[in-house]
């Protein structure tokens, strides 16, 4: 934990209510999201029991498994699951719209949305993987046939859960994780894993204050758990009878309507929450690049969307190849990441100024003609004096950007008491005199920092079927066969 | 005779021969273990004559620029008729250093430097290339490159030997890396560990001997990081002398300074409390420690003579970069010249005496960062006379109120001394040599 983290989480503590860490929101929230309140069978690993989901706050679905522990009742309820979830890739995705082909000549195009899906903690993002790995090889055809919808929805779900891994990704969010992001509370990381404990220290309910809040949150009757897991006095007070009584009658139907009863009580306190958690959300304005981050999100979207036919699922491991691919682009992403909620958001840049990774000021000289001759041609190089209080701890030499600007490059020449000099290089125009307003003049405000979402050139892979001796070898292809049906669920 | 009743040189000779015999053979791979301290340069630099000399083109991969420039000036030196090409990246400016050797030209393709016996470049700048073959590679520090790095390397060379140091510092990311956890091609694990993983059959040396390490320090190094391989010291305990100039003010910084020069540790112990990693007091002892070394005019004697021990042969080290940035402007004056870095950024490097900031000083957890066993082991071995150590008291006990709490994975080889182990281990040793500051 950072110090200004530690410090945010003890004014917290001081004030009994959440203090916000971000001015701005880092996160994409589409028009109509599909939140999804996934429960789990006790004991289990992924054996579905309900699902509470829907892009209507009035009107959400229940489905449920009236008896988990019944391979085609699961089926079943995958296959239903399976339509919700399908419907919605297929409802948000918009036209499709034309780019500038690709430097190659191929035709590139890009949906104009993307479906995105909410659950209420990091646990709904274990139980769609679970799910996924669980569906997504289940055959067609054969023994143990399901209905097509229930591999492909295997397949969505895993696609979901692994853009969930990438950094800056908001095409599956967990609400508590997204919450997170913009305030602390005075309770700790685990704490801050239930839904209805964090609400209470952000948004506490009129006459309560955060830890009275989140206290409450602590009684399962009045906060059912937010899943996967539910209260174990649930399962054996009220689901247990339930279950054994539609068993007992065979399959009533007035025993399957007990079941969802008593499930739909436990999930609805959590849709409301999640709803909640939403609200709070919407209410801050958009950080600066999440847009474009959510464009990076709707390019994968259209990628899976528009190959998923000819598709096959996600292999259960990844190869060597492709482990470090992955490895790649996800620290690719981290380090853009990092740096676009610094860029958008003064208070997330608070902490790298603390870390002396940037340093922020007003400009005392300025030299915007400045040119620099030893070369063979002059070069446009500006100097800018910074006078700072904060602790600068990058070296003479040190690549900055401007926080404001970060097309505005430059480098550290010297830092001393008069303040940090700093030589422009980029972001100036292409002549010898400066575009106007690019070169900060004295009296300005400025932030410049050693973060840079600059993307490197992607990294050079060899092939799957090119990998060395030393990894073991090009891999066996994928062949799927009967043994995958039979696999056992959970 | 074993090669423990050896002399040490004896013993590290013989290995050194069976090394390069096994590079004569048949074997795809070649790997050394090299402890700190025990000539892994000197065998990179032999090992690269050895094939040069049998007529094989040879691709050398180093981690750093700076190690980079290191092994060719040492190639340079000891074998001077051979042709050396280094490859580098737009943005390299040569130091002089390498610009000094006739034998050396720096290009930026390697098609430029398609004549050269031997090409050097870091394991980035290799991985830029799409094609071309070398016979034989050199993989120097490799455990400190991790294996999505050798998989995008290794279709460069044929053949490699594979040096390092297993005590050292593991691979680190900053994203979740779960996902890979037992599977043998785990993109976080180290390039041996992976290669050994697809060929076990793999020959495996180990260099026995630390020239670096003093005899006060490689059984204590040896028994924490290394208990299964071990290694000892090439001198013996009165052959390195630590001598002051001045005469101590009777401060307990100065009888830090006795006892390290003395028994060749020092424990400087503050009163326990809880600090910000940049602990305001820990972070002035440790300069202070560095800059009164300095000041009583401190002489080396060992088996390389008697030798003024000057600001460059001294060294802070501490775990994390805020914490070198605090110590950098504690220094001050009369501390310019002396090295403050990260563990991360000392590995391979040699001083006679360094000052440590404990990882866990004043902290209220133990972190697997905090606690990883590579860490402690580099800053607990770049010394060739004498480590000081400053701590907040209270370690022994934070490390009991933090057992470690990883989750085993399946297919994961557990690793041991893990650094709870580790840490007991040198705190253990440190505690005999424990000075308390001054109230």
């Amino acid at each position: 934990m950072s110090a200004l983290a530690a410090l945010a989480r003890l004014e917290a503590v001081d004030a009994r209510r959440a203090v916000p860490i971000a001015t701005v929101r880092h996160c994409h929230l589409a028009d109509a999201p599909l939140v999804l309140i996934p429960l789990r069978l006790a004991g289990e690993a992924a054996a579905p029991l309900a699902v509470m989901l829907g892009t209507d706050r009035a009107d959400p679905t229940l489905l449920a498994v009236p008896q988990p522990r019944n391979r085609d009742l699961r089926f079943a309820f995958a296959a239903e699951l399976a339509k919700v979830v399908l419907e919605h890739v297929e409802a948000s995705r918009g036209a499709a719209e034309e780019l500038p082909p690709a430097k190659d000549g191929t035709e590139r195009v890009r949906y104009t949305e993307a479906p995105q899906v909410i659950v209420p903690n990091t646990g709904g993002v274990a139980f769609l993987r679970l799910l996924g790995r669980s569906t997504r090889f289940r055959s067609t055809e054969g023994p143990h046939a399901v209905e097509p919808s229930v591999p492909a929805l295997g397949r969505w779900a895993t696609w979901f859960a692994e853009r969930h891994d990438r950094p800056g990704s908001s095409l599956l969010l967990a609400a508590t994780e997204a919450l997170r992001l913009h305030w602390a509370t005075g309770q700790s990381a685990l704490e801050d894993g239930n839904l209805a404990a964090l609400l209470g220290w952000i948004d506490p309910p009129d006459g309560l204050d955060g830890p009275a809040a989140a206290a409450r949150a602590e009684d399962p009757v009045r906060c059912p758990p937010a899943g996967p897991a539910t209260d174990p006095t649930f399962d054996n007070e009220v689901l247990a009878p339930a279950v054994a009584a539609y068993d007992a009658t065979d399959g009533d139907p007035r025993a399957e309507e007990r079941v969802r009863a008593a499930l739909a009580g436990q999930l609805t306190p959590t849709w409301d929450l999640v709803w909640h958690a939403m609200d709070l959300l919407r209410a801050l304005p958009e950080g600066a690049s999440v847009p474009r981050r959510w464009e990076r999100d709707r390019d994968a979207f259209t990628l899976f969307h528009q190959t998923f036919a000819e598709g096959v699922p996600q292999a259960r491991r990844d190869t060597a190849v492709a482990a470090a691919r992955r490895l790649h682009a996800l620290e690719r992403a981290q380090d853009a990441y990092d740096a676009q909620r610094a860029f958008d958001d003064p208070l997330v840049m608070a902490e790298h100024r603390l870390n002396g990774q940037a340093f922020g000021g007003v400009v005392t000289e300025a030299d915007p003609t400045r040119l620099d001759e030893s070369g063979k041609r002059p070069k446009l190089r500006p100097r800018v004096r910074v006078a700072t209080e904060d602790p600068v701890r990058l070296d003479a030499g040190t690549a900055v950007c401007s926080a404001e600007r970060p097309a505005l490059k430059g480098r550290i020449v010297e830092y001393g008491t008069g303040g940090v000099l700093v030589e422009l290089t980029g972001g100036l125009g292409r002549k010898l005199v400066p575009e106007p307003g690019t070169v900060p003049a004295p009296g300005d405000r400025v932030c410049f920092t050693s973060l840079t979402d600059a993307s490197f050139g992607p990294a050079r892979f060899p092939e799957r079927e090119d990998t060395p001796w030393t990894h073991g070898g090009p891999p066996a292809e994928y062949v799927p066969s009967d043994a995958d049906a039979a696999e056992e669920w959970s | 005779m074993t090669v423990q009743d050896l002399d040490p040189s004896a013993a590290a000779g013989a290995v050194v021969d069976d090394v390069l015999a096994d590079l004569d053979g048949s074997h795809r791979g070649v790997v050394v273990d090299s402890p700190p301290g025990a000539g892994k340069s000197t065998l990179v630099v032999r090992a690269a004559g050895h094939l040069a000399a049998a007529g094989e083109r040879l691709m050398i991969v180093a981690q750093t620029n700076e190690q980079v420039d290191d092994l060719i000036e040492r190639i340079a030196a000891e074998h001077p008729a051979l042709t050396v090409g280094r490859l580098s990246a737009a943005g390299y400016l040569p130091p002089d250093r390498v610009l000094a050797c006739p034998s050396v030209k720096v290009a930026q393709k390697a098609d430029d430097l398609a004549d050269r016996a031997v090409v050097i470049a870091t394991a980035a700048k290799w991985a830029t290339l799409s094609d071309g073959s070398w016979p034989w590679a050199i993989v120097d520090e490799a455990y400190q490159m991790r294996s999505d790095m050798l998989l995008r390397i290794a279709g460069r060379f044929e053949r490699a030997l594979f040096v390092g140091d297993p005590g050292q510092l593991d691979p680190f990311s900053s994203v979740e890396v779960e996902r890979w956890a037992g599977l043998t091609w785990d993109p976080m694990r180290s390039a041996v560990a992976v290669l050994l993983a697809h060929n076990p059959e793999l020959p495996v040396h180990r260099l026995p001997v630390s020239w670096r390490l003093p005899a006060s320090a490689a059984p204590v190094v040896s028994r924490a990081f290394y208990p299964f391989t071990g290694f000892r010291s090439g001198t013996g305990p009165g052959d390195r002398r630590l001598e002051y100039g001045a005469g101590g003010m009777g401060t307990s910084y100065d009888h830090a300074l006795d006892e390290a020069a003395r028994s060749g540790w020092a424990l400087y112990e503050l009163p326990a409390r809880h600090a910000l990693r940049t602990d305001a007091e820990a972070v002035q002892a440790t300069a202070a420690l560095a800059v009164r070394v300095l000041q009583r005019g401190p002489v080396a004697h060992s088996e390389r003579g008697s030798q003024p021990v000057r600001a460059d042969r001294i060294a802070i080290g501490a775990a994390h970069r805020d914490q070198v940035a605090a110590i950098r402007a504690a220094l001050g004056p009369h501390g310019t010249g002396i090295t403050v870095d990260t563990a991360n950024r000392l590995q391979g490097r040699e001083y006679d005496v360094t000052v440590v900031l404990h990882p866990l000083s004043g902290r209220r957890d133990a972190t697997a960062f905090h606690l990883e066993s590579g860490r402690l082991c580099v800053l607990t071995s770049r010394h060739r006379h004498a480590c000081l150590v400053v701590a907040r008291a209270g370690i022994p006990e934070l490390l009991d109120a933090h057992p470690s709490a990883e989750p085993v994975r399946l297919g994961v080889p557990v690793r041991f001394p893990d650094g709870w182990e580790a840490n007991q281990a040198i705190l253990a040793h440190l505690a005999q040599h424990r000075v308390a500051a001054h109230a």
